[in-house]
């Protein structure tokens, strides 16, 4: 029976890769992934999780340890956080091409410079094309659920792909919150134990990481796109087999209120329940707004996008990152060019904010919707509004 | 062919786990260098190379030229990669999921992967005592680039990014002593070896797969192109380097030093810098230098080894 | 044989690029790039093996009857195997590769 504990969800994190069996954890500390890797210390040092812990000296080396790890046929775990994430840049490159199934958590912070220890996405929107799957969660339970559904998807033989789940640092890192926690049984029921088809064996030699030259090199990568692609397919089917087992279902875009919606807003990670509270409140007062989220980043969801958003008038995205000097809002450009070919698409408005784990409230987000359907009527000089920033 | 080849009280096995039909330049002393030591590894090993000559001449999609398991990732995380590799074995064999076979994780990286780009992993592994051992293959320069400088370049050498000009003497730094650095972390097994004593690397080599824990073994690799001399010449002018003291054989076997091949004699740097075009612009004074300082090195290593 | 790369689709392409020919290598003819070939004289040779050890490209092998020989599809002409064959034999020589 699984136990619903109130837990930091760091802490789950930590528990749920115990539950996971995994095999070699190569992670260096970094605000706001710190608990997490501690715990993991702690549970190895008492037993509890039989792995091999690198304490590496970069993260640089933990992304590097983990590709050596998973090349042998391990299961691997690493976790990391802005200015990490950024460090091991090109090692991320590496375990998507070359197919180094491996699970990442990544602690959504701000980058530098300024220096800042906070909450935004910019991180994950920087390693957007990097090659891996990545997932958006917006609570400890969808962090512990899809921590299994991650393990369950790179390890599967039709995928052999690194998998990263985002999640917002101090916003869900530190918060304590009701977790229901499986039990080991049900743990082992849903995630087999994988076996890597051509690991580094002596039994049978292979060689990994050769070099292309121009004739071969566009082949390569299109093989590795297509199988990227193809993913998807097998996390719908993961998703839906972790629904059967533990009775909570997830899908690449998920809708609050948005049926009759002429006004939606699209926002990614715990923003998410946030906004939440704002919807509620402006139903209430016979506003037709409704929320979408975007739980599966890549592969990107575009038939899942276009159809949650074909009916309204006025679409606004949140975007917790900015690309200087370009559209500002990743994830709204993204959008934007997802619906570009449809015959009936919603207005698209670029809100960034919550740079730097600025909060945004949910008097900040009727804000935010007010402004950008205003927006939507008379226009505006700038490409992208940022919110919340004083004049 | 027979299995193995005798040379006096020796044996050396024929088989080849760098095959031929690799890429390195003619007279390569770093693929001489790689080949001898595949000899001592054996197929039992996973092999993890950095960017650089031995990857690019060995690894051209769809050829390989590697008869044991072999990885190449990036250019500066070898020692990170190994580091996971031996760890994933460790929690395999200990869960139950592959058999113990004594299987050897041996890094074979370039002096630009190893001395520079790469030093922060290499420490890094060193000190968490990882059981592996790492074969720098120190050809002088960034080779596979272009023979671009790095700091296991000599003093003088010119190379493109420390050419020889006329406000310069090419290369104005020291060698960095690495193998100090790697002692320095307090692992079992330190050892320096050069294609041109064969049987001396071999059994380094193999020592340091067999010692329990990191070792560490910086090998000399002459680069016929990079030095600019003739491509017949490459063992032997590894083998003037070590006779002249200029690269010095010897291991540190828990913090003990051992000279490997004893000189009575130091031979004159004049001889081994006359034979490469890289020092062909020093003026007397500068080699000079150059000697006083290779003796006096030489000096400080015999009282180590006493 | 080894699909050439100029021919490769991208359906071909194994789990992240591996190449799963352990030592495929052996089919690459770096024979052709020599402009000088070692000639072995069996009269003067002590069977040492030394030019075995040497050559970097391991194209080098034993005979049944203990000599050694070149393996022309790799051989490179560096001629190290020439200068390293020890003076008191000089068995190797080195002759320019005709056109």
């Amino acid at each position: 029976m699984a136990k619903r504990v109130g837990m930091e969800v760091s802490i789950a994190i930590g528990e749920v890769v115990k539950l996971a069996n995994a095999d070699v954890i190569a992670a260096y500390p970094i605000t706001p992934q710190t608990h997490i890797v501690e715990h993991l210390a702690e549970l190895v040092a008492d037993g509890e999780l039989d792995a091999q812990y690198i304490p590496v000296e970069s993260e640089h080396s933990a992304m590097s340890a983990c590709l050596g790890s998973a090349a042998v046929g391990a299961r691997t775990f690493t976790t990391t956080a802005g200015q990490g994430l950024e460090l091991m840049h090109e090692v991320l490159y590496i375990a998507s091409s070359m197919q180094l199934p491996l699970v990442m958590m990544v602690a959504n912070r701000a980058l530098s410079s300024p220096l800042s220890v906070w909450n935004d996405q910019s991180d994950a929107m920087a390693v957007r094309d990097t090659g891996w799957i990545q997932i958006f969660v917006e609570n400890g339970q969808e962090v512990v659920d899809n921590v299994l559904c991650a393990f369950h998807l790179a390890g599967d033989q039709r995928v052999l792909l690194p998998v990263m789940i985002h999640l917002d640092g101090f916003f869900l890192t530190h918060m304590v919150e009701p977790i229901l926690l499986p039990e080991q049984s049900e743990v082992d029921n849903f995630l087999p134990l994988h076996q890597y088809p051509l690991p580094l064996h002596p039994d049978k030699p292979v060689t990994m990481g050769t070099f292309a030259p121009p004739v071969v090199y566009s082949e390569i990568k299109k093989a590795q796109e297509m199988r990227l692609e193809a993913s998807k397919e097998v996390i719908l089917e993961c998703w839906k087999e972790f629904g059967n087992h533990f009775k909570r279902y997830y899908s690449p875009v998920e809708s609050y209120h948005s049926e009759d919606a002429d006004t939606l807003l699209l926002t990614l990670g715990s923003s998410s329940e946030t906004a939440m509270i704002a919807i509620d409140k402006m139903r209430g007062e016979g506003r037709k707004v409704g929320l979408v989220r975007i739980r599966l980043w890549r592969p990107f969801p575009f038939e899942e996008i276009r159809q949650a958003v074909k009916d309204a008038e006025v679409l606004i995205v949140l975007d917790k990152a900015i690309s200087f000097g370009g559209p500002g809002g990743v994830v709204c450009s993204e959008i934007r060019s997802a619906l570009y070919n449809q015959s009936k698409r919603p207005k698209v408005i670029s809100f960034v904010g919550g740079l730097g784990g600025r909060d945004i409230s949910p008097q900040g987000f009727e804000e935010i919707i007010n402004k950008g359907v205003e927006i939507s009527q008379k226009g505006s000089e700038r490409e992208f509004e940022m919110f919340g920033v004083r004049e | 062919m027979a299995e193995y080849i005798t040379y006096g009280k020796r044996q050396v096995t024929t088989d080849e786990i760098l095959t031929p039909g690799h890429r390195a330049c003619v007279g390569c002393g770093e693929a001489l260098a790689v080949r001898l030591a595949g000899k001592a590894l054996g197929r039992n090993t996973i092999i993890v190379t950095a960017t650089g000559c031995i990857e690019i001449i060995s690894s051209q999609f769809p050829y390989s030229a590697w008869r044991v398991p072999w990885i190449h990732t990036l250019f500066e995380n070898t020692a990170a990669v190994a580091s996971g590799i031996e760890a994933g074995l460790k929690a395999l064999i200990r869960k139950g999921r592959i058999a113990q076979q004594g299987i050897k994780v041996a890094v074979m990286a370039g002096d630009g992967a190893t001395n520079d780009i790469g030093v922060g992993a290499l420490s890094g592994a060193l000190e968490r005592g990882h059981d592996f051992v790492y074969l720098c293959f120190d050809n002088e320069a960034y080779m596979n680039t272009g023979i671009q400088r790095s700091s296991a370049t000599p003093l003088g050498a010119s190379t493109t990014t420390s050419p020889a000009g006329k406000k310069s003497i090419g290369q104005v730094t020291w060698k960095k002593d690495m193998p100090a650095i790697a002692v320095a972390h307090n692992i079992p097994y330190v050892a320096t070896a050069c294609p041109g004593y064969p049987f001396d690397l071999m059994s380094k080599v193999e020592k340091g797969a067999n010692t329990p824990g990191p070792a560490y073994i910086h090998i000399l690799s002459p680069c016929p192109v990079g030095w600019r001399c003739a491509a017949d010449l490459s063992i032997e002018i590894g083998r003037l380097a070590v006779q002249t003291g200029v690269f010095p054989l010897y291991e540190v076997e828990n913090g003990k030093y051992k000279l490997s091949v004893s000189v009575a004699k130091l031979r004159s740097v004049e001889e081994y810098f006359k034979l490469q075009g890289r020092f062909r612009h020093l003026s007397p004074e500068v080699i000079s230098q150059i000697q006083n300082r290779v003796t006096e090195e030489w000096e400080k290593l015999k009282e180590k080894a006493a | 044989m080894t699909k050439p790369e100029s021919e490769i689709t991208w359906k071909d392409v194994d789990i992240g690029g591996i190449v799963t020919e352990p030592g495929n290598a052996v089919q690459y003819k770096t024979g052709e790039w020599r402009s000088q070939r070692p000639i072995f004289d069996k009269d003067k040779c002590t069977k040492c093996g030394l030019c075995y050890l040497y050559c970097p490209e391991g194209c080098i092998y034993q005979t049944d009857d203990g000599y050694f020989e070149v393996d022309l599809f790799y051989c490179k002409g560096c001629g190290i195997c020439a200068n390293e064959c020890p003076p008191k034999a000089s068995a190797i020589t080195m002759v320019e590769e005709e056109e």
